[in-house]
């Protein structure tokens, strides 16, 4: 297992080292401005430096992110719910859904402010409207794939439309709606760091914001890397709910 | 037990059923037989309740059933298991969808049916003619007392099926609920059953019933016997003409 795992890894590893050595190598040997491109190893230093007094900011970002991701899941299995259980509804909204997803948040992000103000309502909805989307389409794919000759089975021994959608529908599209959630988990990140530029006390985006207005560049890719390693965080760990989820699918694959 | 009344059944223009009147008692086995898209499979679904017939009524111990479903126990011609659930979970399905689940009945069920072994495993570590054999306890644990199986064994090869006939009748003849089965082998209905019914095509109606005279409990040797070969080419002269 460990040493699959090594295996596997230390490609994209070495690439990862090469590329921050080759970087390094060029910012000193082009003599590049710390304020333009600061090298890894300024990055590191400036961490270090500015670690005590980011937490907090960190602290408020994830959790940001964590509500907003939460309130997504929710929002994303509901809808996936109701439009799988009302074709009618389904028909009649689901190109709405489509058209909201075609609006950057970004655009969305000052009318939401003008709208509720600067707590952490507008936030969250920028964070919802980023993580429901991918959760209610791959749902939904997974309740509309649902294997035909369960369903028949199901209907044959005299199931109801609830049994057939907790017992069946519901527990089939597990694995669809984890590939959902592992995109959802990414995404609700980068929007509560974009949610943050709008305006807030703490957050890695506002931390960036500081940074970069004067100038400190290498806190902003402190913020950047940080932002990385959260959503890589929340990336492995629904990877881990997943395989808890969906052993039993795991095991057959390996075999 | 099951009795259907002239049932017909047709899809647009295309007649599938016509007048099918049979009835299935108490504890009896009883085979339909004919080819393939001799409507059959519409036949269990109108008796499952997922179709209502365009005429005729169908009855179970006397209660009028056309068009309801949740009272016959199914075992389709896949096996059809969930793949999240232990075969223990699995074979309780028919019972949680009509109420309670009985975990010791499902157990020694299970012991005595040979699966005790894999009561926690996942079915894909199963082979194909043990998730059958989980299939056909599903639809024995079942709280309903008459199964239909809807050509359970014809994705199985030859081998494991003449283990699974035998099995099942050594299962099934413990236990006595009533078991309608399609199929389109005049082997594997012959074997089985106490009685066939022969369907022709286009739209199926029923062409003959054919008692079974062979005794229980039946064994590999009436396979070869004289008898049997005699039954069995009387029932292909039936189907051919």
């Amino acid at each position: 297992m460990n040493t699959s795992v090594l295996k596997k890894i230390w490609r994209p590893f070495l690439a990862i080292l090469l590329f921050i050595g080759l970087w390094e190598v060029a910012t000193r040997l082009f003599s590049i401005e710390e304020w333009l491109l600061p090298a890894p190893s300024d990055i590191v230093m400036e961490a270090r430096s500015v670690i005590p007094t980011f937490l907090p900011h960190l602290q408020s970002t994830v959790t940001l992110s964590v509500s907003g991701f939460l309130i997504g899941t929710t929002v994303g299995l509901g809808v996936a719910t109701i439009l799988h259980l009302m074709p009618r509804v389904r028909e009649t909204f689901f190109p709405f859904i489509i058209i909201s997803q075609n609006m950057p948040i970004i655009v969305l992000a000052p009318l939401l402010v003008i709208w509720f103000g600067f707590n952490a309502l507008p936030k969250l909805i920028i964070i919802t409207l980023a993580c429901f989307f991918p959760i209610a389409v791959s749902a939904l794919g997974g309740f509309t794939q649902t294997n035909r000759e369960l369903v028949h089975y199901m209907k044959m021994m005299g199931a109801n439309k609830a049994q057939l959608f907790w017992k069946l529908e519901l527990p089939h599209a597990v694995p669809s709606i984890f590939s959902g959630l592992k995109i959802a988990g990414t995404y609700s990140v980068m929007a509560a760091v974009v949610s943050e530029w709008l305006g807030a006390q703490k957050g890695i985006g506002v931390f960036m914001t500081l940074a970069a207005s004067s100038y400190r560049t290498s806190r902003v890719f402190v913020a950047i890397i940080v932002a990385m390693i959260i959503s890589l965080a929340f990336y492995g760990l629904i990877l881990l709910l997943e395989k808890f989820f969906i052993r039993w699918q795991q095991k057959g694959e390996n075999n | 037990m099951l009795e259907l009344r002239h049932v017909s059944k047709s899809f647009g223009q295309k007649q599938v059923l016509q007048e099918i009147s049979l009835h299935v008692s108490n504890g009896e086995f009883v085979s339909v037989i004919g080819p393939s898209g001799s409507g059959k499979s519409t036949m269990f679904s109108l008796i499952g309740g997922l179709l209502e017939p365009d005429a005729g009524e169908i009855y179970l111990s006397g209660e009028n059933i056309t068009n309801k479903r949740g009272f016959i126990s199914y075992m389709p011609q896949q096996a059809s298991l969930f793949p999240w659930r232990t075969i223990m979970e699995n074979v309780l399905v028919g019972q949680e969808l009509q109420g309670k689940k009985d975990y010791e009945r499902a157990e020694a069920m299970l012991e005595r049916a040979g699966l005790g072994d894999v009561i926690h495993a996942y079915p894909h570590e199963l082979s194909g003619g043990m998730k059958q054999r989980v299939a056909f306890i599903r639809a024995l644990l079942s709280p309903q007392s008459l199964m239909l199986l809807d050509e359970p064994f014809s994705a199985l090869d030859e081998f494991t099926r003449t283990d699974m006939q035998k099995w099942l009748l050594s299962i099934w003849e413990d236990d006595e609920q009533s078991i309608l089965f399609i199929t389109h082998n005049i082997d594997e209905a012959l074997f089985l059953s106490d009685k066939i019914i022969i369907l022709s095509v286009n739209p199926a109606e029923i062409k003959e019933v054919i008692e079974v005279p062979f005794k229980r409990p039946r064994d590999e040797e009436l396979l070869l016997s004289e008898e049997f070969l005699q039954w069995k080419r009387r029932i292909m002269e039936v189907i051919q003409f």
